[in-house]
């Protein structure tokens, strides 16, 4: 696609514009530009090293950009003076290694942020991590730690983490990459809730049949730059791009 | 035999030198206690004033980490006992050497708890400031806590070997185990009383080693 400005349209939660990331000698992202509307779910594809993941990282400034800017609900998070702490409340993030707090139990894990971050008091942040992991499924697994839960479960606890601080858009960086494909599917129906619900989401996924069935678009990128999107079925079944296909067809085949 | 006996095991002697060498447990094992809790808990702060990455608070703590580590424990008792009243400070022997092992202490555990902050996974900290912690904040509740507990076997095994030098006190003249331990040696002419004293060692700090041990195993699986 054509990397000018987009228009910014009224219903855009997420606005990217000239987005670069150079490390020392790498270009992880050039110029990407990308917008995403509420309730939109967005999927980013793409080779190993293409950039998906520093562009989702960028999102919350897990990655510091070298270049452009990028606005959530409105607000330019890239700015200098933005409180970062305030932002990230807004943008739930999972990751591959789940990243749970091992010395924590799962309820403990999800009511860390809503004390110390949202200031709730201690029964009605309980009551929130209580509503959270009953939505993923895991009710009965307040008590769990980490180290006693299944790899779906953990993921499924760092999704409710996530969801329990109410955010405007969640960023899935290859949410189910590091599961067993036994445990894959449970990790997938609880993304689908969400997404049945409205919540704004950008997944970084190899899950390509997930993709074609709950993308709303597809955005394949390479040597850091947005190669081609549109909506699924376009991408899956009738790619532009020879790399796009290139791609799929490695992706698809093995 | 009979000597061997008679010089180290007599226990009429022993029995006699019971009193004082139990006073000089009772300093022992507070110097110990002192030594403790004073240098894990300023070595923690210590490591933990580091990760903030002040660079001339980070020098200074270096600076005092490796000195102190460098040093042996003696001159550094020697010194704030024999050197510091020329600067006009005179602090009482105790004092003196529950201040030189509790530096001690507080540099080599700082050294360990650094490398226990260092080591949690770097995902700790994003899953954290993802959700809208702060950096200070994070570390408190989510990175100390599992650097201490990957950093409590080989910690343990630190406090013991340092905490032992509270023998040294003697050279000062604090009445402690060992130090009564020798007089009564002289008064009865004869070293059983340091027999004595040396299973009062193993008393005191057996405990700590097999502690230890456990927790080592303990902590082995897990984390």
């Amino acid at each position: 696609m054509e990397n000018g400005t987009l228009p910014v349209g009224k219903s855009d939660i997420v606005v990217i514009q000239g987005l670069s990331k150079t490390y020392a000698d790498l270009r992880a992202l050039n110029d990407v530009n990308l917008s995403v509307k509420r309730e939109e779910v967005v999927f980013i594809i793409g080779p190993s090293g293409s950039g998906k993941s520093t562009l989702l990282r960028c999102i919350n400034r897990l990655e510091e950009p070298t270049a452009g800017s990028i606005s959530i609900a409105g607000a330019t998070i890239t700015d200098r003076g933005i409180n970062l702490n305030r932002v990230r409340q807004d943008i739930g993030m999972v990751f591959q290694s789940f990243n749970l707090y091992p010395h924590m139990t799962a309820l403990g894990n999800v009511v860390l942020a809503l004390r110390l971050v949202r200031k709730m008091r201690k029964a009605e942040a309980r009551d929130k991590g209580l509503t959270v992991l009953r939505e993923v499924g895991l009710a009965d697994k307040i008590a769990s730690y980490p180290a006693e839960l299944s790899g779906g479960q953990q993921q499924r606890v760092a999704i409710a983490r996530a969801l329990a601080m109410e955010p405007k858009i969640m960023l899935f960086d290859e949410p189910t990459s590091a599961l067993d494909p036994a445990l894959v599917g449970e990790v997938l129906s609880v993304m689908r809730a969400m997404r049945d619900k409205g919540m704004t989401m950008i997944i970084v996924s190899h899950e390509m049949d997930f993709a074609r069935e709950a993308a709303d678009r597809v955005i394949f990128m390479d040597e850091g730059e947005i190669v081609e999107q549109g909506p699924p079925q376009q991408i899956f079944v009738n790619p532009s791009h020879p790399r796009t296909r290139e791609f799929l067809s490695r992706m698809l085949n093995t | 035999m009979e000597r061997v006996i008679y010089y180290y095991f007599n226990l009429e002697f022993m029995y006699e030198a019971l009193p004082v060498l139990l006073k000089g447990l009772v300093i022992t094992l507070e110097l110990s206690a002192i030594t403790i809790v004073g240098g894990v808990i300023l070595g923690l702060l210590l490591a933990v004033s580091r990760a903030l990455r002040i660079k001339v608070l980070n020098f200074f703590i270096i600076v005092f980490v490796d000195v102190f580590r460098a040093i042996p424990p003696l001159v550094i008792l020697i010194f704030a006992y024999f050197g510091l009243p020329y600067a006009g400070i005179i602090i009482s022997p105790f004092w003196c050497a529950a201040l030189t092992l509790v530096l001690v202490l507080a540099a080599v555990a700082e050294e360990v708890f650094w490398a226990g902050i260092i080591a949690v996974e770097r995902g700790q900290w994003e899953a954290a400031r993802s959700t809208g912690l702060g950096f200070f904040t994070t570390l408190v509740y989510i990175v100390t806590p599992q650097a201490i507990r990957l950093v409590i076997p080989p910690l343990t095994n630190k406090v013991i070997s340092i905490t032992k030098n509270a023998a040294l006190a003697s050279v000062v003249a604090v009445p402690e185990l060992l130090n009564q331990a020798i007089t009564a040696q002289g008064v009865y002419a004869n070293p059983s009383p340091l027999t004595l004293a040396a299973l009062m060692f193993i008393l005191i700090f057996f405990p700590l080693v097999r502690f230890s041990s456990y927790l080592e195993k303990k902590y082995h699986y897990d984390a």
